[in-house]
């Protein structure tokens, strides 16, 4: 999977509750959560982010409450994909349980400015960004990520060895 | 003979059924316990039903306890307890905890035995990693991993390395579990524990009650930690005697297991602490902090809405009135915690020093109900995180605190220790 979109650009230690606000938790449809995406940290997020765009954050990306409406909201907004320098372990689990793409992969941030060009190879590990002529190398999902990603998400692998369809 | 483990990896190993397991290898283990609450439940409830899988692994293994929005503070939350409670009663669900009967679930898990030493426990909330305490495995997970906890009685896990915490001597009169925990994410950080397991031992942690333990096992997650954990000992099955419903499984730490970092902390040097805004990590002695002035102070939460936190707020307000500029709110735990309280007279002090006390409630800590703040508003509160926005309005401010420094903050309207009013 190859995606290419507009950067938008985070610092470090970004927490579930800027990324979806608790008093929004009253429900769980994902284009009302998207609706309050990043909204106390970025209020202009929602207006600005356009389908495909990517999310650079620095180091511990989704950190705090376990709120799987987190990565909810940011796939319901539109966004294709999240490169961080690091993910909190529960943000890290619930996105590719739900199938929203990530990547691990250090420097990209700081060297990444808003509005950037950048595209994403899941499978390589690949991030380059257009705009400056640089290119990174993420670090591999271990195996077993890769798996669950392959099975189609957690609840699939699940199904699968239950014996359902 | 195994290879030397730490108490995490021995009680993953046993959940595996296997001799040993390391650091870094992924396992697929038994659960004990699976917990979701009202705000991840419905989530968890949506993904369990699409999969069509029908009858949960074990309805007595299960807990759905409705504390974050309850009591009901607006419609579309009350259309959620009520999917919690419809999937309780469909699937008769054990422990199953709703208004009247609740606690928040950090507080009630324990207090009504449904987890203990040697357990492994997953929960749709980050701060299930408080039941360390009780030397369990417990780490927070979302709710897809809790609807497939739910649906096969397992849990897919990367074993994590063990940081040490030793913390030598004895605190201070004020200094509790709160002011450590604080102290050591500050000396850390937030991600200083990322994915690993935090091992709290030393003098200062033999010597701590169960709920100082619970406080410091439940901010592990705030500096990242996978699991926070405490050898039981004699405090620990003195606690869970009379309350823990199955065979209590005791496991320590070998003297030669790996762990990746010790982290060697001079309890008795701490000093009461408060973390500033925006991160848990900002912690800072509370004497350096007298100019700040505070509109609120909340005390309760999963963090520290146990007996022994409002005894520590109740000795400072007793007698006392809060200042006029402030508004106190106190929220027992739970249902036993309030009435334990009002057997011992403390919600007699909290009123007569004119706070607020409310029935068991997560409400303000995450800006959910009972407290929000306005735009510029500061609030004192023994909950757990300070983030921008939490308790309210994104320019309001929260500063994380343990009992004694909230009530007496409470008393002078700016942030104080409690020397300043004892």
């Amino acid at each position: 999977m190859v995606f290419k979109g507009r950067a938008h650009k985070f610092g470090r230690d970004v927490d579930t509750d800027v990324i979806i606000p608790a008093r929004y938790l009253n429900t769980t449809d994902a284009q009302e959560l998207a609706a309050h995406c990043m909204e106390d940290i970025d209020p202009g997020f929602v207006k600005r982010v356009q389908p495909g765009d990517i999310i650079v954050a620095g180091e511990n990306f989704g950190c705090g409450s376990s709120r799987e409406q987190a990565p909810v909201a940011i796939k319901g907004a539109g966004v294709a994909c999240v490169v961080a320098a690091s993910f909190a372990r529960i943000f890290y689990r619930n996105a590719i349980n739900i199938g929203l793409p990530i990547l691990v992969c250090a420097g990209v941030a700081a060297e990444t400015g808003n509005g950037d060009v950048i595209e994403v190879n899941l499978d390589e590990g690949l991030v380059r960004n257009e705009t400056r002529d640089k290119s990174y190398q993420a670090d591999r999902f271990p195996e077993f990520m890769q798996e669950l990603v392959a099975a189609g998400g957690l609840m699939n692998h699940v199904k699968q060895r239950m014996g359902l369809k | 003979m195994p290879r030397p483990m730490t108490i995490t990896e021995k009680i993953l190993a046993r959940a595996c059924r296997r001799e040993e397991v390391s650091a870094g290898e992924f396992v697929s283990a038994r659960l004990d316990l699976a917990l979701a609450n009202d705000i991840t439940a419905p989530l968890a409830i949506e993904e369990f039903e699409a999969a069509g899988i029908g009858k949960v692994w074990d309805p007595d293994r299960i807990a759905l306890v409705c504390d974050h929005f309850v009591p009901n503070k607006d419609i579309k939350s009350a259309q959620q307890a009520l999917r919690v409670r419809r999937c309780a009663e469909r699937h008769g669900i054990g422990g199953f905890f709703d208004v009247g009967r609740m606690g928040i679930e950090h507080v009630i898990l324990p207090e009504k035995g449904l987890v203990g030493p040697g357990d492994v426990v997953i929960g749709a909330d980050s701060h299930t990693c408080t039941y360390g305490a009780l030397g369990a495995f417990a780490t927070g997970v979302g709710s897809t991993d809790l609807a497939a906890g739910m649906a096969t009685g397992e849990v897919w896990l990367r074993v994590p390395e063990t940081m040490r915490f030793q913390y030598h001597g004895l605190p201070g009169r004020f200094v509790t579990g709160k002011d450590l925990v604080l102290y050591t994410i500050g000396r850390i950080g937030v991600d200083g524990a990322l994915y690993r397991a935090m091992e709290f031992t030393g003098e200062a942690i033999a010597a701590m009650p169960m709920s100082g333990r619970f406080t410091m096992c439940n901010m592990a997650i705030e500096a990242g930690a996978k699991n926070g954990i405490v050898e039981p000992d004699e405090v620990t099955m003195e606690y869970v005697h009379d309350r823990f419903r199955r065979e209590p499984v005791l496991f320590s730490s070998d003297r030669e297991a790996d762990c990746v970092e010790t982290v060697e902390i001079d309890a008795a040097a701490v000093e009461p602490q408060v973390a500033r805004p925006h991160l848990p990590s900002n912690a800072v002695p509370a004497k350096e902090l007298g100019n700040i002035e505070v509109d609120q102070v909340v005390i309760g939460s999963c963090t520290n809405g146990r007996l022994d936190d409002l005894r520590m707020a109740a000795e400072v307000l007793e007698g006392r009135k809060v200042s006029p500029r402030v508004r106190a709110i106190v929220i027992p735990g739970s249902q036993e915690v309030y009435r334990q309280a009002m057997a011992e007279g403390l919600l007699d002090v909290f009123v007569e020093a004119e706070a607020a006390v409310s029935t068991p409630t997560c409400g303000p800590c995450l800006g959910g109900h009972m407290g929000i703040l306005a735009a510029g508003e500061r609030c004192v509160s023994t909950t757990n995180r300070n983030f921008v926005g939490r308790m309210g309005h994104p320019e309001s401010e929260v500063y994380l605190a343990g009992p004694y420094v909230a009530a007496a903050t409470a008393v002078t309207g700016h942030v104080s220790v409690p020397e300043e009013v004892l």
